[in-house]
């Protein structure tokens, strides 16, 4: 096995060029238990946890643009306020040991349908970067997933950063587990409200083959709010609602059993879920206003 | 009497008292090495020119052993030898009880995770390499993986003597009872793992006279050298065993793991070998509480009084016996409670299949028992419209009390009073009702933001169970302790040599407590635990304090007389005129003789072999006799806040009351309660091997979960000192009680918040809300019932119904 | 591949190490720094809790080559002078210890909470330590330990 230390990104995404099967690692939460479980041996590592560029963030046309390899522990200090939803997940990922060297660049790169992070970047309408010495291409996160554990990453591009515009307004993120930390999400789901446009996003997670939109949910519900005028005036969500909004959600999932959980209580965790995350945004949103929180 | 109530008692070890003898709380002898990071455990052995070895394992729970070939692992760069059972010298088969179990598979492979070969190879890759190039050819049988269709005559048998490995029968009174009221109700117990931090490992050096030298991380030295030395066809003598650290145990190292496959290749190889089982191997590679599927009727007065049990107990025990027996007997002498009950029919089973082999895990046949009876007095209560400490109280037995076995109970058993202390207890107070920055965490779903109140509902459950302390049935329980009293530069020293395994329990600080207080000397020596000395007996079944204090209790008591003798003779009186205060000898004349005098003719030395009093087995018919040496009681009160809607639980408030006998250490006896309340918890909640087709689902800490800092609740302790007269110091095993009955009081809880049975643990949120498939059909499946409708709910103290959490806690309702 | 890091303060370099091997591995077997342990080798416990660079980080999660260069504090390198450090003398004085194989990284990982957060209240430990298992204590005495640790420091 060859280890190979880029200092730069342009020498990283050399080494991914001429070594495609290379298996680029950062916080090693995900790469190195392959490896002491003894389930993979790639022919190369390459160690992107020293290259500058991925570690930064910065605003750009009104986005955030933040690093692959941001800690989780960064993003809830650095970022807490202006991605709320992605923060919320980002404190429920493992242990604080976990959260200083785990990184949104390495959950997108696992592609684990039970990321933490997945829900709150498809509710936020996140893009990843993708790059590679081809060049540079931006992903919609919705259309980066392909399958569990798989993406439309190639095999000589490295992830480099997401993009995402600050909350425009309330977030939540919700994840049930059987224990009350360090507990891979038995299901998730993350809600994002957009008060000035209108817009509802959503993500779900662990109940599908990847993390998904519940796209149907959200078309309810921005037409229902637009319709009432609750976008401008909020007022208490009728219940029927909330109860069909839940529904949405649920149909959008596609859950199996598995050691974690069934399929029946993925479902019905996920129902709950969205009405409560949802009740909560709108509170949030009855409170303060429709100014964008960050 | 005293009560000592957690966490306030303070260590007495700065304070002006520091004698550090029994009854004090005494600091670790080896702490300061452990807080450093320089305790040697198992893992951390290390010796020159050292080779690694690891361990071949059969993907298969049922399956021929067609060939194994070792030819490309044995070409592999650094790899030096590949085992099978033909390189095994002397005996094919190990057991705790019976031999039974292949050292290296032969012919066939009963569970997946079976040993099949053994590589040594120059390091850890390297021989993860070679196990992967072993070419095991197997041909896949049918597994046996139902316990209930394992006990059917027409069954495959897993072992040409059956399936059925034990069938214990108790019958006391009318095995026909009939009672006014009766509540009937079937129940399971998942596989519980003992999940200790500190994996399988150790280090076996071959010696120049043909034997060898094994250091190892163990429950029992003398046990595994017996295992050991027959599977190397060598005497005793020339198998030498050492304790290394042991990283936590339950249970899970009382049967031999890697002890044959080190010596074998260390003997192969000429060479030291290490071993170090990975998470995922050492979940196959001991093992396990037995799961168990328990069908109960109880049948009781109006006034409450019980009048019959009658229980049929299934106990799967997996591919090989382990201490499945020995498990059996537990549950059925144990299996109607600390109860007084008349009339008892109750039928154990132990059985094998082909799932992973299941023995000794902490409490050990009892807990499966408590889950179902406390359950089972739960819905008693309910039917008798009593309050469920009322109705446990009322039948709870005392001193003097028959066990259905007809053993008489001749020491305090104070059931009442423990169910008592815990139902006094001051209740916490009402839950947070939104989260904010203070109280996140604290609802149920911890961190992860499911609930700001929604849902949420309290509930209280009690339990209280008891545990045999010591081996039972008539089995030869003894402990070897040698005691030396030497001068030294500083003072006279103890050293205290036994093979007591200290496994985090404190062994090492009691005995030193011990040999201080009865020698009245400030230093003691606790020789590492090997096989220089006799057996110990095993660090299991709450007795090894219990026995090193009698053994050593003893010693030093014949040490004393030495000395007095010496003193009589150097003094020229009568022995019957000298008297022993404090390491001193106090003659008729005001003589005093210090132990530095007694000690100038030389060292004086003990060692004592002690029995505790002798059991009996029981009448393989009825279960009759005086099985077991003591009893252990502990009663808990569990609050809980459920999200009824999410099923997920947050213990609020556990409230233990225990009766220790007495504390030697009471520091530590607050360790041990609140540890094995832990792992109760962990039952009640999270924590099963899940097994499926004879395959695990889940062997790493990702998926096996046990409780984190953020799962276990304020934990308050009462510790009773009611003096057993027929134990050293009037002690009771500690250990184990405290695991027994939080699993039911935790479940009894949530069965309150929720009104549902739930007959299963661990819980699963599923079950919670009622999507889960539970034992024996439906939620709720509930045979016999007796007078009346089924109440609503349990009761709490309060006598109230399930309170709902916050102003209006349907959707929405919380949100400010 | 050949490392060089810097342990404790004394500066190590060891030669043929694998690639895929964990700093954890290196760290014990070496260079002989068994004080680090090694119980689940996929975070989920924090036994091999040491602070990489000032920050807390299970070692087994730490590719060999991903410390090249850096400092690495361990268990063993927290007293001073040859004296158990604060947070040492809490866990061994509180009677948080018991097999004892948990407790460094509980050590680590308490060092590391304190530095940040001085006077913590008992919810900010649990969230603190919610990484670390522990099997024996059921974490009460960790509690006790880390209260005692924070009021001695303050």
């Amino acid at each position: 096995m060859d280890f190979h230390s880029p200092r730069t990104w342009a020498d990283a995404l050399a080494l991914k060029a001429e070594h495609p099967e290379a298996v680029p690692i950062a916080g090693g939460t995900d790469v190195m238990v392959e490896l002491n479980f003894n389930r993979h041996r790639p022919p190369a590592l390459i160690d992107i946890s020293a290259v500058p560029e991925l570690a930064q963030w910065d605003r750009a046309d009104g986005h955030l643009r933040v690093g692959a390899g941001v800690s989780y522990t960064r993003l809830v200090r650095e970022l807490g306020p202006r991605l709320p939803g992605l923060a919320m997940a980002a404190r429920t990922v493992g242990s604080p040991q976990i959260r200083n060297r785990g990184t949104v660049g390495g959950n997108l790169g696992s592609a684990s349908p039970a990321g933490d992070a997945h829900p709150p970047l498809l509710a936020g309408r996140a893009s990843v970067e993708l790059a590679s010495v081809r060049g540079t291409r931006l992903v919609p996160v919705e259309e980066f997933f392909t399958g569990p554990k798989r993406s439309v990453l190639a095999a000589d591009e490295l992830i480099s950063a997401f993009v995402v515009r600050p909350a425009p307004g309330p977030e939540q993120f919700c994840k049930v587990g059987t224990r009350n930390a360090m507990v891979i999400a038995v299901a998730s789901f993350a809600i994002s409200l957009d008060p000035e446009h209108g817009r509802v996003g959503t993500g779900i997670g662990s109940a599908a083959p990847t993390p998904r939109r519940a796209a149907g949910a959200e078309e309810l519900l921005e037409a229902e709010l637009s319709a009432a005028g609750m976008w401008e005036r909020p007022r208490p969500l009728p219940d029927g609602l909330l109860h069909r909004f839940a529904e949405l959600v649920t149909s959008a999932a596609s859950p199996i059993d598995d050691v974690r959980g069934s399929a029946a209580y993925r479902r019905h965790a996920l129902a709950i879920m969205a009405r409560r995350a949802l009740s909560w945004a709108w509170a949030d949103l009855m409170r303060n206003g429709n100014a964008p929180c960050n | 009497m005293s009560t000592l109530t957690g966490p306030t008692r303070e260590s007495a070890g700065a304070g002006a008292h520091t004698c550090d003898g029994v009854g004090d709380d005494a600091r670790r002898p080896d702490g300061a090495q452990k807080v450093a990071g320089r305790f040697a455990f198992s893992s951390d052995l290390w010796a020159d020119g050292m080779v690694w070895g690891a361990t071949v394992r059969s993907p298969h729970p049922r399956a021929r052993l067609v060939s194994v070939d070792p030819s490309e692992a044995l070409r592999l760069p650094g790899v030096h030898c590949v085992l099978t059972h033909e390189d095994v010298p002397g005996k094919k088969t190990f057991g705790l009880e019976v031999a039974d179990q292949p050292v290296l598979a032969v012919g066939e492979v009963r569970y997946q995770g079976e040993a099949v070969a053994l590589v040594a190879a120059d390091s850890p890759e390297t021989a993860r390499r070679a196990v992967a190039a072993v070419r095991v050819e197997y041909q896949p049988l049918v597994a046996v993986v139902d316990p209930m269709e394992a006990m059917l005559p027409t069954a495959e048998k897993v072992h040409p003597s059956g399936n059925i490995v034990r069938h214990f029968k108790l019958r006391r009174g009318d095995p026909f009872g009939e009672a006014p009221v009766v509540v009937s109700g079937e129940y399971e117990v998942g596989m519980q793992d003992q999940a200790f931090l500190g994996p399988e490992s150790g280090l076996a050096v071959p010696a120049d006279d043909g034997g060898v030298d094994l250091q190892v991380a163990t429950q029992w030295l003398h046990a595994d050298r017996r295992q050991v030395a027959a599977a190397l066809g060598l005497p005793e003598a020339k198998v030498r065993l050492a304790l290394a650290g042991v990283g936590g145990a339950f249970g899970a190292r009382e049967d031999v793991s890697l002890q044959i496959h080190l010596c074998l290749l260390a003997l192969r190889t000429g060479r030291p070998v290490k071993m170090v089982y990975s998470r995922e191997e050492s979940f196959f590679g001991h093992v396990h509480r037995h799961p168990a599927r328990l069908r109960y009727v109880h049948g009781a007065a109006r006034d409450g009084r019980l009048v019959f049990v009658k229980a049929e107990m299934v106990f799967d025990g997996g591919a090989y016996m382990s201490s499945t027996r020995a498990v059996i007997g537990n549950a059925g002498t144990l299996s109607v409670g600390p109860y007084v009950v008349p009339n008892v029919s109750v039928d154990a089973y132990g059985l094998y299949t082909n799932n992973p082999p299941c023995g000794a895990m902490r409490g050990f046949g009892a807990v499966q028992a408590c889950f179902a009876y406390e359950a089972q007095m739960d819905r008693l209560a309910e039917e008798l419209g009593m309050h469920p400490v009322e109705l446990r109280s009322l039948n709870a037995m005392s001193q003097g009390s028959l066990m259905p076995t007809g053993q008489v109970v001749d020491s305090p058993a104070p059931v009442a009073d423990l169910l008592r202390r815990v139902a006094q207890a001051p209740l916490p107070p009402p839950g947070p009702t939104v989260a904010d920055v203070a109280t996140e965490g604290l609802l149920p779903g911890g961190m992860a933001n499911t609930t700001h109140g929604e849902g949420v509902v309290r509930g209280t459950g009690y339990a209280v169970g008891f545990k045999n302390v010591g081996f039972s049935e008539g089995y030869d329980d003894y402990t070897t302790v040698r005691v030396v009293l030497a001068a030294g530069p500083d003072g006279p020293v103890a050293t205290v040599h036994s093979a007591g395994c200290e496994l985090g329990q404190g062994l090492v600080t009691v005995q030193a407590q011990i040999a201080r207080s009865e020698l009245g000397v400030r230093e003691v020596v606790v020789e590492t635990a090997d096989t220089r000395v006799g057996s110990a007996g095993s660090s299991s079944a709450s007795r090894q304090t219990y026995m090193t204090a009698g053994a050593l209790r003893e010693a030093c008591g014949q040490l004393r007389a030495e000395m007095l003798a010496r003193a009589a003779a150097r003094l020229g009186v009568p022995e019957a005129d000298l008297s022993w205060a404090h390491g001193e000898v106090l003659g008729p004349g005001g003589d005093v003789l210090g132990l530095p005098e007694l000690l100038e003719p030389g060292p004086l030395e003990r060692t004592v072999e002690w029995r505790h009093r002798p059991t009996q087995e029981v009448d393989p018919e009825t279960g009759q006799g005086d099985a077991h040496v003591q009893y252990s009681f502990a009663a808990h009160r569990a609050v809980v806040d459920v999200d009824t809607e999410l099923g997920l639980v947050k213990v609020v408030q556990i409230d233990t009351a225990q009766d220790v006998g007495k504390a030697i250490n009471p520091g530590a006896v607050l360790g041990q309660i609140h540890g094995g309340t832990t792992q109760g918890l962990g039952l009640a909640l999270m924590e099963e091997i899940q097994v499926e087709a004879g395959r695990v689902k889940n062997p790493s800490f990702t998926d096996y979960l046990i409780p984190t800092i953020l799962d276990v609740p304020p934990m308050r302790v009462q510790v009773l000192e009611l003096a057993d007269p027929h134990a050293p110091y009037g002690l009771r095993g500690v250990g184990e009680a405290p695991t027994i009955s939080s699993t039911p009081a935790i479940v009894a809880a949530v069965r309150a918040a929720t009104g549902r049975r739930l007959p299963r643990v661990p819980l699963r949120p599923q079950d919670i809300v009622g999507l889960g498939e539970a034992a024996g059909g439906t939620d709720g499946a509930d045979g016999a019932a007796g007078t009346g409708g089924r109440a609503g709910g349990a009761h709490d103290l309060t006598g109230g119904v399930p309170e709902p959490r916050g102003p209006g806690s349907g959707e929405g309702g919380a949100v400010p | 591949m050949q490392l060089r890091l810097e342990v404790n303060g004394v500066p190590y370099e060891t030669d043929d190490v694998w690639e895929g091997e964990s700093l954890l591995y290196v760290l014990r077997e070496r260079l002989g720094l068994w004080g680090s342990k090694n119980a689940c080798e996929q975070g989920e416990c924090g036994s091999c809790s040491v602070l990489l660079d000032g920050e807390l980080v299970c070692s087994c999660l730490v590719a060999a080559g991903q410390a090249q260069g850096r400092h690495v504090v361990t268990v063993e390198g927290l007293g001073r002078d040859g004296r158990m450090s604060a947070v040492q003398e809490a866990f061994l004085e509180a009677g948080a210890v018991q097999c004892g194989f948990c407790t460094p990284g509980l050590v680590v990982a308490t060092e590391d909470l304190l530095r940040h957060n001085p006077a913590p209240s008992d919810v900010e430990i649990r969230e603190a330590l919610a990484g670390n298992l522990c099997r024996c204590t059921g974490y009460e005495k960790v509690l006790d330990a880390v209260r005692a640790a924070a009021g001695t420091s303050r």
